[in-house]
């Protein structure tokens, strides 16, 4: 049963059609989304989305952080940013690595939240270099 | 009586500034269509971002831990005003409207005893109320040489405004902007950005009234999705307003195109009547000339 997948970052719809699976990047580790999955919301990390038709991963998305809201007929993905593995730049991804542990040093470690929200920066920007990679 | 050098002077005159409000009426009305596309764009994101949110408010709502973004700092004190205007002028009353609502705003808060703290976005809006209200203004943005406007503009201007309701500097924050309703249709909009106004639609989100499981748990994704729901919001209010200038600068200067139009055809008139009689009063001097020989 297919499931109806969107990707939508706050510029555009990048992507909406149906695919046999999903595997999403979820805040607490990769999640495969068929049709028919009980619903969830759930956070997502920096991280590649691959859509799967059949067997085969047909394409492949970077999303750099957001949600998904999964109900058994469609996965909604709220991207922060979502560009196509092809289109990613690992000179991008480094420069943006830097510029996340820089801003992990200067960041007020007292705070929980500002230094999970620097911790976060940094896998994502992790994520993109690597994922430019592969 | 101007001589027909005056006239002519002046018709010239005219017909630049009408070649001047023409050109600009089809730079508004090309920029116009780009504006247009992005919002539309921007909309599919604005309205699954509100149906989440709406799904997660209500499992949420009452916890005595809730973010503040959510339900405000409790207090109704001191309310943050958030006028959105363009950077140039020349937009019919586009900029003044939002400069007036904001005024009246002010002024009725401040009347009930409110502090009022003004972050004006866009150099129109900062010039117009510092003349009055310049002691509230605490800061402005200004998008001014920008040619499109990003998320990652919006989501600064987000942080600066939580942070300050983190701070306690501000209980309530209003964004005054334009809503783009059609080119000739810009509606001044008031809406309240924090304490986040939920609307119940629950129901919608889930069909058959099955509750969402959520992964981590519902408050991390509620602290996390808030200030990113007011980034979108604002970046949804930036793409409107920046829509609605351009909609209303093509129709200001559609109507000043067609107003000098009739001024040239107007003052045609006169210089062709007076060069009319010029020619009659000279002929009449020739005429009784020859007849006093």
């Amino acid at each position: 049963m297919p499931i109806a997948l969107e990707i939508v970052s706050p510029e555009r719809l990048v992507l909406s059609r149906p695919v046999d699976m999903a595997v999403i990047p979820a805040d607490e580790g990769d999640m495969g989304v068929l049709g028919g999955h009980a619903p969830m919301i759930v956070a997502l990390r920096g991280g590649a989305i691959a859509l799967y038709t059949g067997e085969e991963i047909t394409d492949r998305l970077f999303v750099s952080g957001g949600f998904a809201e999964i109900t058994p007929e469609r996965c909604t993905v709220l991207a922060t940013e979502a560009v196509p593995v092809a289109d990613l730049r690992r000179a991008e991804g480094e420069r943006r690595l830097a510029a996340a542990e820089a801003a992990y040093e200067a960041a007020d470690k007292s705070d929980t939240t500002v230094e999970d929200a620097a911790l976060d920066a940094i896998q994502a920007a992790r994520a993109m270099v690597e994922t430019a990679e592969a | 009586m101007p001589s027909l050098k005056d006239l002519r002077v002046r018709i010239n005159s005219v017909k630049s500034t009408q070649k001047i409000t023409s050109a600009m009426k089809m730079v508004a009305a090309s920029k116009l269509r780009r504006a247009q596309a992005q919002v539309e764009a921007a909309r599919p994101y604005a309205e699954r971002m509100a149906r989440m949110l709406g799904a997660l408010a209500a499992s949420v709502a009452g916890s005595p831990s809730a973010p503040k973004l959510l339900v405000g700092t409790g207090a109704d004190r001191v309310h943050l005003l958030i006028p959105v205007t363009a950077d140039r002028g020349l937009a019919g009353a586009f900029n003044a409207s939002i400069g007036r609502a904001t005024r009246t705003l002010a002024r009725k808060l401040e009347a009930e005893g409110k502090t009022v703290k003004i972050l004006a976005v866009g150099r129109k809006g900062r010039d117009y109320l510092r003349r009055e209200l310049g002691s509230r203004i605490i800061g402005d943005v200004s998008y001014a040489g920008k040619k499109r406007l990003e998320f990652a503009d919006a989501e600064a201007l987000a942080g600066r405004v939580t942070a300050m309701v983190e701070a306690g500097e501000a209980d309530v924050v209003t964004l005054v902007y334009n809503r783009f309703r059609s080119v000739i249709a810009q509606i001044v909009t008031e809406q309240q950005l924090v304490p986040a106004p939920v609307t119940v639609g629950a129901d919608d989100a889930a069909p058959g009234g099955a509750s969402f499981d959520f992964e981590p748990d519902e408050e991390t994704i509620l602290a996390r999705l808030l200030p990113h729901n007011l980034s979108v919001q604002l970046f949804r209010a930036l793409l409107e307003s920046a829509a609605g200038e351009h909609g209303a600068r093509m129709t200001a200067m559609d109507n000043a195109t067609r107003n000098a139009g009739d001024m040239i055809k107007r003052l045609t008139l006169n210089y062709n009547r007076a060069r009319q009689a010029n020619i009659t009063k000279e002929l009449i001097e020739i005429i009784s000339g020859a007849e006093a020989v």
